[in-house]
């Protein structure tokens, strides 16, 4: 059967990992290779890199450092940060990127999704959603979760993918970094309403999180930073804790 | 030395990569002198089957492949395209394989993405892969199951996630991503 995938995400900033808080009071935890490697040693079953100031200072990511990752690392990995036009994503796909992510991008450009699908795949977008839940609807925001726009989750979420994203990646911004749960709710109705897998982000606190985001949030993947980066849930146990509650996990 | 086919397919470089990471001397070409004398010759591919056909007829990479001697592994759309035909823009392929291949049902999420275990393994290339092993996957499209199979996987319906005719073999899935089980079976293919 098909395992329930577990992410680390990795948010680099000049080089560094870092971990915020709610998007904001960053702190360093480490070289991005060498964690990596590490969590894929400890059983990750993907890795998810972000530069998460690139659509902010619009700059580029370092295709030395996905070059590296893709040396050291014999698992798939997700670019995401600064890809604003089909060039960047060929950039990253010569650099030995298995996917890349676009969030504010897509947002400000949905042709861009087509394009980079129609030329590498749809298997190689992932199109990353950050939304907050306001006013009884979940409103995309860009930029980081800076700026709010008029999309809306469900909607533009089906919108990418017609036009070819090959999975989402939802964070939401009321969930990410509170360590409560993830979005359950709003996963399941995502989740049932598209046809290309979802990957849940924001709320990793406790083991038992993650059997609910598969579960009751029919989730095909978690993504979670700072409880990885802080040792305070090891992979290893955790899919033990999945295995033993019925999760099918690699 | 392993020669990788270079064409316009896709991720090449992280199987260049895993082959760095065996040891393995390889060379990611398109030099069809350099593949012929190659002891193994690795045959990727990520992208949409009609047009890949149409390229690899149009560069004659096509009738180099279906003539070489040495083991060959086809990888991901390298496996669909070894096939006879691909319902993906309804297209005859290689015919290295007897296998059909077609797209999965939409009663479940397609692309298949992430891990999945292989089952009735037999073959030299699964040597020390312990069965329900889990290995990495990403496609729309599959090739049934058939006398060439040497490893199934489940998703929607059983299909073949390996495939070998005398020196040709292919994995549906990527070796090159699948972490250690896919080192070990990389390394089995550079041991056949």
């Amino acid at each position: 059967m098909l395992a329930k995938r577990i992410i680390p995400c990795l948010d680099v900033r000049d080089g560094m990992t870092v971990k915020g808080v709610n998007f904001v009071n960053i702190r360093e935890v480490g070289d991005p290779v060498e964690l990596g490697a590490q969590y894929s040693k400890e059983g990750a079953d993907e890795l998810v890199y972000l530069d998460i100031t690139a659509s902010h200072e619009k700059r580029k990511l370092f295709h030395d450092l996905v070059k590296r990752i893709a040396q050291n690392i014999n698992i798939p990995f997700t670019i995401g940060g600064g890809i604003n036009e089909i060039s960047d994503a060929d950039k990253l796909l010569s650099a030995g990127a298995d996917k890349i992510s676009i969030n504010s991008a897509a947002v400000r450009n949905p042709d861009l999704v087509s394009q980079i699908a129609g030329a590498f795949g749809n298997q190689f977008v992932v199109v990353a959603v950050d939304a907050r839940f306001e006013e009884g609807e979940w409103v995309v925001y860009v930029n980081g979760g800076r700026i709010k726009t008029d999309k809306k989750l469900f909607s533009w979420a089906k919108e990418v993918q017609e036009r070819g994203a090959g999975e989402i990646l939802f964070t939401s911004m009321n969930h990410d970094g509170v360590k409560n749960g993830f979005a359950c709710d709003a996963l399941n109705v995502l989740s049932n309403s598209l046809s290309i897998p979802v990957i849940a982000s924001g709320g990793a606190g406790k083991m038992e999180h993650f059997v609910d985001v598969f579960n009751s949030g029919n989730a095909d993947a978690a993504l979670a930073a700072s409880i990885f980066h802080f040792k305070e849930i090891p992979i290893p146990k955790l899919k033990d804790y999945l295995r033993n509650n019925n999760v099918v996990v690699r | 030395m392993v020669a990788i086919i270079k064409y316009n397919a896709g991720n090449i470089m992280s199987v260049e990569f895993a082959l760095q990471r065996l040891g393995a001397d390889c060379i990611v070409t398109d030099n069809f002198d350099l593949i012929k004398k190659a002891d193994k010759v690795i045959f990727p591919g990520v992208g949409e089957a009609s047009t890949t056909m149409n390229y690899i007829i149009n560069a004659g990479i096509d009738s180099l492949i279906k003539n070489l001697s040495q083991p060959v592994l086809g990888i991901c759309l390298g496996l669909q395209l070894m096939c006879k035909r691909s319902e993906e823009g309804n297209v005859n392929c290689l015919g290295i394989f007897d296998e059909e291949v077609i797209r999965f049902s939409n009663q479940a999420k397609v692309p298949h993405m992430g891990w999945n275990s292989l089952t009735k393994m037999n073959s030299p290339l699964f040597k020390n892969i312990s069965l329900d092993s889990y290995v990495y996957f990403v496609h729309s499209y599959y090739a049934c199951i058939g006398n060439n199979t040497i490893a199934e996987t489940d998703y929607i319906n059983p299909f073949s996630s390996a495939l070998n005719k005398n020196n040709f073999f292919a994995t549906q899935f990527h070796p090159e991503k699948s972490g250690d089980v896919g080192s070990t079976i990389l390394k089995n293919f550079m041991e056949l």
